[in-house]
């Protein structure tokens, strides 16, 4: 088991490698990051434009200009954003603990309420309760998360107030203006309705996800073999049907940081929420490489690891699975 | 004895003999949901086919002379005006027909890579099936937002490329885009096909007596999978409606030229209209959107159901 995971993890540095390279490769070509410097920075001296270039790694060949990159990178020579020359980590930190909130909140919420609904479907199929199930999480998979955000701003920035005169739930940023320090009422309001557009979408798959493979289980013979045993039925539903339901289920979780990521952006967007997803979007317009690529770096790794965890999850939780 | 037995038979096997297509079929049509689905997308498609017919006015027409913005729902526009006083309804139609224009001609090149590239890296197995379902693994698992965008920059900054395919806000550019990234969940379902069939006794016998390769694919693995290639078809449309959709909100879209729009720039104008509370311009736009993925999806997990011959083992 300890070997496994030992040589699954050697295997994700190159992949790592391969795949950040891939992504310089691919920004030095879209985003032209010396042309947007320029724009940026109009007057700026021969002398940093090239202490630009040196930082960033942008030489005229590609990996050489990659290596030096990653040589500045690891040793934590980072270079300052092309607009307005900040530092990238503290942006970059907050960002990501915003966004890691939303998604840790939207993402409990979103499997509790899921898997809890996909149990209820699987104990009867073909049941009201199943087919009613079945066609919310239809109507959730097939609502793309910026149509969902913008009907609920819709409704929560103008006919809240307009039928009940006070706001609820504010439509943007973490705190109203002019706040600063912690509140964390304040904060849950605002958080309330991005982390609801999140969730919609993760319940509306966990609750598929589970039901299926609820089904799978229960028509399996040791379900026949406890209830022969004379178990009541409750144990018999969590300690052999829900137990080995999940272990499919883990997997698909940690596969699924990626469209979780990818709802977030979407969703930090409209709501005006200054997580990573904002972070991405305002630098990828820019063509601000110094931010882009260590928030490239951070998604690439997270991807990796999670498949690794997806992986390893595996192998410990179902037995039957060989590992050499 | 043998007089009950074959009267037994005689009259018990009175079934008309039917094809595994009119199976099929029996089992869809056998789908409330799909069929109600099945015909709001035919209407929807008849009315965007007989565009001209259905619309009211054109595509830039206004509706009246000034002031003509934001005229909320009425006899004079059905579904209400824009900023600048042009009908919604007729947009809305004009709108659609490229969404669907963009949905079809992705997936149908994506689910002809995915078929190809699928089934002879199930069929061959080997370093190639090991790159390619590697490659597509990564892809599948990045952030699906952030991967179009960087590779749409990428391909938009190569001049050959974009000599073929056309400048990065033309219509073909972001069909090529979106089957680019199309081809692989396709990929991934024909080659697990692939691999469950490969070792059947008539893939056997078609390589005993003399088959090629590429004729066993052809005639043999291809025609045996076509109920997950056409359920994968299903939600490719929807996956680039969707792509296109979300591309166009946050301004990387296609820009389809004077005389069109498209579903998604039509739900990215809602964006601006959500704090002004011009509820129109947001709701419709959204609700044919959902409307047609909807639809799509249930005539897809009807087909799922419909294809596969062991949902009649359960009746």
């Amino acid at each position: 088991m300890f070997r496994f995971a030992l040589r699954r993890s050697a295997w994700a540095i190159p992949t790592l490698l391969l795949v950040t390279f891939l992504v310089y490769i691919a920004l030095r070509m879209g985003t032209d990051p010396l042309a947007s410097y320029m724009r940026s920075n109009p007057r700026a001296t021969r002398s940093k434009i090239a202490q630009y270039k040196e930082l960033n790694g942008l030489g005229s060949n590609y990996v050489t200009g990659y290596f030096s990159w990653l040589q500045n990178f690891v040793t934590f020579n980072w270079p300052n954003s092309i607009k307005g020359s900040r530092e990238v980590w503290p942006e970059l930190k907050d960002a990501i603990a915003n966004s890691a909130r939303l998604g840790i909140a939207a993402t409990t919420v979103g499997v509790s309420i899921g898997l809890t609904i996909g149990i209820f479907a699987a104990l009867r199929p073909g049941g009201k309760r199943d087919v009613a199930v079945n066609t919310a999480a239809f109507v959730g998979i097939s609502i793309p998360p910026y149509i969902s955000a913008i009907l609920l701003q819709l409704l929560f920035a103008v006919y809240w107030s307009k039928w009940f005169g006070n706001t609820l739930f504010p439509t943007s940023g973490v705190y109203p203006p002019g706040q600063d320090g912690f509140d964390l009422v304040l904060m849950l309001k605002h958080m309330a309705l991005p982390t609801f557009v999140v969730a919609i979408q993760v319940i509306a798959v966990y609750s598929r996800y589970m039901r299926s493979s609820l089904l799978d289980v229960l028509n399996s013979d040791y379900m026949r073999t406890a209830r022969s045993k004379g178990l009541s039925e409750f144990r018999i539903l969590m300690r052999h049907g829900v137990r080995n339901a999940l272990i499919p289920v883990i997997t698909i979780a940690a596969l699924d940081i990626g469209a979780i990521v990818g709802g977030l952006i979407i969703t930090e967007n409209i709501f005006d929420y200054p997580g990573t997803g904002k972070y991405f979007l305002s630098a990828f317009g820019n063509g601000d490489f110094p931010l882009l690529m260590p928030l490239m770096v951070i998604i690439v790794a997270s991807v990796l690891l999670f498949n690794l965890l997806a992986d390893i999850s595996y192998a410990i939780l179902d037995p039957r699975i060989r590992l050499d | 004895m043998q007089f009950l037995i074959r009267g037994f038979v005689l009259t018990n096997t009175v079934i008309p003999a039917m094809s595994p297509r009119q199976m099929a079929w029996r089992r869809f049509a056998g789908h409330k949901a799909a069929l109600v689905c099945s015909a709001i997308l035919g209407l929807l498609v008849l009315a965007v086919v007989l565009s001209p017919l259905t619309t009211r006015y054109g595509v830039n027409e206004s509706v009246k002379a000034p002031p003509n913005s934001y005229l909320p729902p009425s006899k004079l526009a059905w579904l209400g005006t824009d900023d600048i006083g042009r009908d919604l309804y007729s947009r809305l139609i004009y709108g659609t027909r490229v969404s669907l224009l963009i949905g079809l001609f992705s997936a149908f090149i994506s689910v002809f890579v995915g078929c190809v590239v699928g089934a002879v890296a199930g069929f061959r197995g080997g370093r190639f099936d090991d790159v390619i379902m590697r490659v597509t693994d990564l892809f599948l698992a990045f952030p699906f937002l952030v991967a179009l965008l960087v590779v749409r920059n990428m391909f938009g900054s190569i001049g050959w490329l974009t000599f073929i395919v056309g400048e990065v806000s033309s219509l073909r550019f972001i069909i090529f885009l979106l089957s680019f990234f199309g081809w692989m969940g396709v990929a991934r379902i024909v080659r697990g096909q692939v691999l469950a069939l490969k070792e059947r006794e008539f893939i056997e016998a078609a390589r005993a007596s003399g088959a090629s390769r590429s004729y066993i694919i052809k005639r043999h693995l291809i025609p045996n999978s076509i109920g997950p290639i056409m359920v994968a078809l299903t939600f490719s449309v929807v996956g680039a409606i969707s792509g296109e959709a979300t591309l166009s909100f946050f301004g990387y879209g296609p820009q389809p030229g004077a005389g069109a729009t498209s579903l998604g720039l039509l739900v990215g104008q809602a964006k601006g209209a959500v704090q002004t509370g011009f509820w129109w311009i947001a709701l419709f736009p959204c609700l044919v959107l959902v409307i047609i993925s909807l639809c799509i999806n249930f005539i897809g997990d009807a087909l799922r159901d419909a294809t596969d011959p062991r949902m009649d083992a359960g009746k």
